[in-house]
């Protein structure tokens, strides 16, 4: 099957328009005139990428090198299925969580409100150029970017807590990166002599067996933003950031960037057959399983509400992992799948969390008994989002969890299975005591009085928005599955 | 005057008008300064543009026609003579030392006209010798010539350190020492040559070396002019004279001899092993690299734990300096294609790293006063658009890319993967790691701290009381340095990405041809 590939610069394009926004945002007068350089930006990101669709759906890929940097490398980009889908996820939740950020950052009058919408928009160009990157150099140096972009948004409040928080994040996002992707990147670019992602990897007759797990776990640990534990830890600690920077970035953007290169590692670089061959496909998926388990474990002890949902994303992002190392076809898809439906029901819940603190000043879980009966649209919304996450119908999540579980039974490894049902049973029960004292404790239990006050309306449209969305995608899953279809049948050459 | 004679003949003569031209413009400068104060800067201004513009159009003729320009001083013919040699390798480095000499002497007009101002003359001549003796150094193809033009540019660089704070004479009385130590070394190891080789010529000397490869008084020639520069570079253990001698001077002075003293020297070092010595000796020979990596291992790993321990800013960058000497001695000798790429190619881009790290610590001194890392306090919100360049210059030290610090230190690594020198890889990583916790410790400061104001020079500050009242207002108010500061310093770290994009390019169309092609 020989891959059709055109010719064109609109990935660099898509990649650069919030970077050429920036000028725009730092100079504007005005709060509202900054805000719309950021919407345009968005915009025309989101048109961009969407542009590329068809294209991609025709089963071509687009190709553009920048610049060659070494004699077989260059700064390249290529958009290819897999890309296409996390792009189409991050750039269509920028716009999203852009409202909802203008909500949230004036309603609680923050600092430096240019200083962060700034660094969001390098952070969103850094997570579409970590997609349409056409090898692993220019991955690391999307990868890098983001993780230097969001420092100062995790960071914003630039107190005590931030500080520490900003180191760990520090310690191992680039820790990790530095110490450990880096290194096995130039191992392997020593040993194959390229670091193009090619659809069924570039090390098989390179590597041995020895050689080929240390580089994969080196992979799986280095790009710490996937949170495998436990490499996992800052991302508890990075919820100090504002809450659009925890939902956009720590439910979508940041840590899906861990999950897509470790994706695109596994599936580019090290090879489907190569994983299958010396079985490293079962010690990912071996320890992907506990990160799920563990994961979800302490999620339950979690009374800080978004801390629970930090701990939530560290499990659910190992299901990406777990389906794509499961080298089934039903499993990978509802890998890569989950990528998407995650994100929107992840989102929503980020967005309910942050409402909920815009309105009231309220952290902790134990303190929300009754705040259904004050935010019903937020907590409605909160509902449909932890449903979709668990992995319920009518919600996007059980499509992918769907293809999840078949995934599990196609490779024969039934264990996993098990892990993927007790780890449903585990979000049900860190997710529904939030949704039940919010709307069913008893009448002395509840904390609020029986009026309706929602969070402003910047903040509550895009909760609504994307919980929206999370039920569509269930009656409608078409552009994410037919993506992730699409690239299941390049990996696997089906 | 034989330079104006038409373009072609002044073209032909650049190889020596590069060198000569500062060298003059610094006598002018000089003797014009005890009449009129005023009339030294432009003078140097001019010449070191004009050499500038020299250096790129030399580059360029290299480029083109691809072969070395060998340039005759007074017509004698080699080895009688002595002659320059303008090749792919001594073009970049005099392109690098022309423009840092440029860039970091126009950045720096407002600091010498108020640091220097009684010393006007004597301190545009000196930074003019010293820029001579450094383009001297790398043009010469004569190893005695090499050591005249060594002991000029030390000379005026005791001289310009010695300009420095209080403690400045002290510091370059040290480094004068052990300067004049391995200068000495040097002219020993030349001497021996000369005994054993009867030429001074470094292509001549070449062409006798595979007849007297056995030959010990070559041995120890090799040993003696090796430790010589290493002295000269500050490679750990003979590190002790930089750190005081960088730190103690005066900004412009540390700007300019900062980046290029000891990349020159590697230069020299490069130049010595591979155009005097041979590869065939350095390499397959005497099989030096085991050993020579293991020094630049130390070094690596004993100047980052330094920097880590210093609380003063610039002593900080003087450690940092101390461990990038590592980077590229042992890339060099790791006597591979792609390691000596590396290494040739980090001379560029940690001079230029180095020249912005110095010129952010001017801007921070003008802006505080003070040194110490906690006077950064707030900076990120004070100065946001110096603190976004000194960003990019410390993610380049760091190692991140697309910076350019990023991709020589790519093949460095990949030169220790293919020789099998894991230990050396793993200092790299390792500093790479220590450098992040040096630089993510000043922005953690910039960024947490709020801003105190200090007393700043240029402004009259009224009582304490209306200060303190006045600090929350100006804790947001932005206010940069001048732009005569600030635009040099923006150009150099946009340079620092546009050579990280463009180090493909430079590798292969200059780098590549300065290689020998019996390095595999």
């Amino acid at each position: 099957m020989s891959i059709e590939t055109v010719l064109s610069i609109k990935p660099v394009l898509a990649v650069l328009v919030s970077l050429l926004a920036i000028p725009g945002i730092i100079s504007s007068r005005s709060q509202n005139i900054r805000e719309a350089w950021t919407f345009a930006a968005a915009g025309i990101k989101l048109l961009l990428v969407v542009s590329m669709l068809p294209i991609i759906l025709d089963g071509k890929t687009i190709n553009y090198t920048l610049v060659q940097v070494f004699p077989d490398v260059g700064i390249s980009f290529r958009v290819d299925a897999l890309g296409m889908l996390f792009a189409l996820v991050a750039s269509s939740l920028w716009i999203v969580t852009s409202l909802y950020s203008v909500g949230y950052m004036r309603s609680l009058d923050e600092h430096s409100q240019t200083r962060y919408f700034a660094f969001f928009a390098v952070a969103i160009s850094a997570t579409i150029g970590v997609a349409f990157s056409a090898n692993l150099l220019t991955l690391y140096l999307f990868y890098e970017i983001l993780s230097l972009a969001t420092y100062p948004l995790v960071t914003h409040h630039q107190d005590k807590e931030a500080r520490s928080s900003g180191r760990k994040y520090l310690l191992y996002i680039l820790g990790g990166s530095v110490g450990l992707a880096l290194p096995a990147m130039m191992i392997t670019y020593h040993f194959t002599g390229t670091l193009d992602f090619a659809p069924h990897g570039v090390m098989a007759g390179h590597v041995n067996s020895g050689l080929a797990l240390l580089l994969s776990m080196m992979f799986l640990f280095g790009f710490a933003k996937v949170g495998i534990m436990p490499m996992h830890s800052w991302l508890p600690a990075a919820m100090v950031a504002p809450t659009p920077v925890s939902a956009l970035l720590h439910a979508v953007a940041v840590v899906k960037v861990g999950a897509f290169s470790v994706v695109r590692v596994m599936t580019g670089i090290i090879g489907t057959g190569v994983l299958a061959d010396f079985n490293i496909n079962g010690i990912i998926c071996a320890i992907a399983s506990i990160t799920i388990v563990v994961a979800s474990l302490i999620a339950l002890s979690q009374d800080e509400l978004k801390r629970r949902l930090a701990f939530s994303t560290i499990g659910q992002l190992s299901y990406i992992i777990l389906g794509v190392a499961l080298l089934s076809k039903s499993g990978m898809t509802g890998g890569i799948l989950h990528i998407a439906m995650h994100a929107f029901g992840k989102i929503t819940l980020f967005f309910c969390a942050g409402a909920i603190f815009c309105a009231t000043g309220i952290k902790y879980i134990s303190k929300m008994k009754g705040i259904g009966r004050r935010m019903p649209i937020t907590m409605t919304a909160f509902l449909i989002g932890s449903l979709s996450v668990i992995g319920f119908p009518p919600c996007g999540g059980f499509i992918s969890k769907w293809h999840l579980v078949l995934g599990t039974i196609e490779s024969g490894r039934l264990i996993f299975l098990v892990v993927l049902l007790l780890s449903s049973f585990l979000n049900a029960a860190y997710f529904f005591p939030v949704f039940y004292n919010a709307f069913f404790c008893s009448a002395d239990e509840v904390l609020f009085e029986d009026r309706v006050e929602e969070a402003p309306l910047w903040c509550v449209v895009p909760l609504v928005i994307t919980a929206s969305l999370s039920i569509l995608l269930f009656f409608y899953p078409q552009p994410f599955l037919n993506l992730a279809s699409l690239a299941v049948q390049t990996i696997m050459g089906i | 005057m034989t330079f104006f004679d038409g373009d072609s003949s002044l073209i032909s003569n650049l190889p020596a008008i590069v060198v000569t031209l500062p060298l003059f413009a610094s006598l002018i400068a000089g003797f014009l300064g005890w009449k009129n104060r005023k009339a030294p800067y432009p003078i140097a201004a001019v010449a070191l543009f004009l050499t500038f513009i020299s250096s790129v159009v030399l580059m360029i003729q290299v480029m083109s026609t691809g072969v070395a320009i060998e340039y005759r001083m007074a017509g004698w013919a080699a080895p009688v003579g002595i002659v320059y040699v303008i090749d792919h390798l001594s073009a970049l480095v005099i392109l690098l030392i022309t423009s840092i000499a440029f860039v970091n002497f126009i950045a720096n007009k407002s600091n010498i006209d108020t640091v220097f101002r009684n010393k006007a003359g004597a301190f545009n001549s000196l930074y003019l010798l010293f820029t001579a003796g450094l383009l001297g150094m790398t043009a010469t193809g004569d190893a005695f010539n090499l050591y005249v033009l060594m002991e000029i540019a030390s000379l005026s660089g005791y001289a310009l350190i010695g300009l420095g704070s209080n403690r400045a004479p002290l510091s370059t009385l040290n480094y004068l020492f052990l300067g004049t130590i391995g200068a000495t070394f040097y002219l020993l190891g030349v001497g021996y040559i000369y005994i054993a080789t009867g030429s001074l010529n470094m292509a001549d000397i070449a062409s006798i070396m595979p007849k007297i490869l056995d030959s010990s008084m070559i041995l120890f020639a090799f040993i003696i002019c090796m430790v010589g520069l290493l002295i000269k570079m500050a490679i750990f253990p003979l590190h002790g004279w930089l750190p005081n001698a960088y730190s103690e001077s005066a900004n412009v002075a540390a700007g300019l001899i900062a980046p290029l003293t000891t990349k020159v020297t590697i230069y020299i070092m490069i130049r010595i092993c591979l155009t005097l010595f041979t590869p065939q000796y350095t390499f397959d020979y005497l099989n030096t690299s085991d050993l020579m990596v293991w020094l630049a291992i130390g070094t690596i790993i004993f100047g980052s734990l330094s920097a880590l321990a210093q609380k003063d800013y610039k002593r900080m960058l003087t450690y940092i300096i101390i461990a990038e000497v590592g980077y590229m001695v042992g890339g060099f000798f790791l006597g591979n294609r792609i390691g000596v790429s590396g290494a040739i190619l980090h001379i560029v881009n940690d001079a230029a790293m180095t020249l912005a790290l110095f010129m952010a610590a001017g801007i921070f001194m003008w802006k505080t006063g003070e040194e110490s890392q906690e006077s950064l306090k707030g900076m990120f919100a004070k100065m946001p658009f110096t603190m976004a360049g000194f960003t990019v210059a410390a993610l380049s030290v760091v190692g991140v890319p697309p910076t350019c610090g990023f991709f020589s230190k790519w093949y460095l690594i990949s030169g220790g993967i293919a020789a099998g020198q894991y230990f050396f890889v793993a200092a790299l990583i390792f500093s790479s790691l220590v450098n992040a916790i040096l630089f993510f410790r000043i922005f953690e400061i910039a960024h947490f701290e709020p801003f105190k104001d200090h007393h700043h020079h240029s402004s009259n500050h009224s009582n304490k009381g209306e200060e303190a009242s006045a600090h929350d207002t100006h804790e947001q108010t932005i206010k940069e340095a001048p732009l005569g500061m600030l635009i040099p310093f923006m150009a150099v770290s946009i340079l620092l990405v546009v050579l990280g994009l463009y180090s493909g390019q430079i590798v292969n169309n200059i780098i590549n041809f300065a290689i020998p092609s019996s390095i595999l």
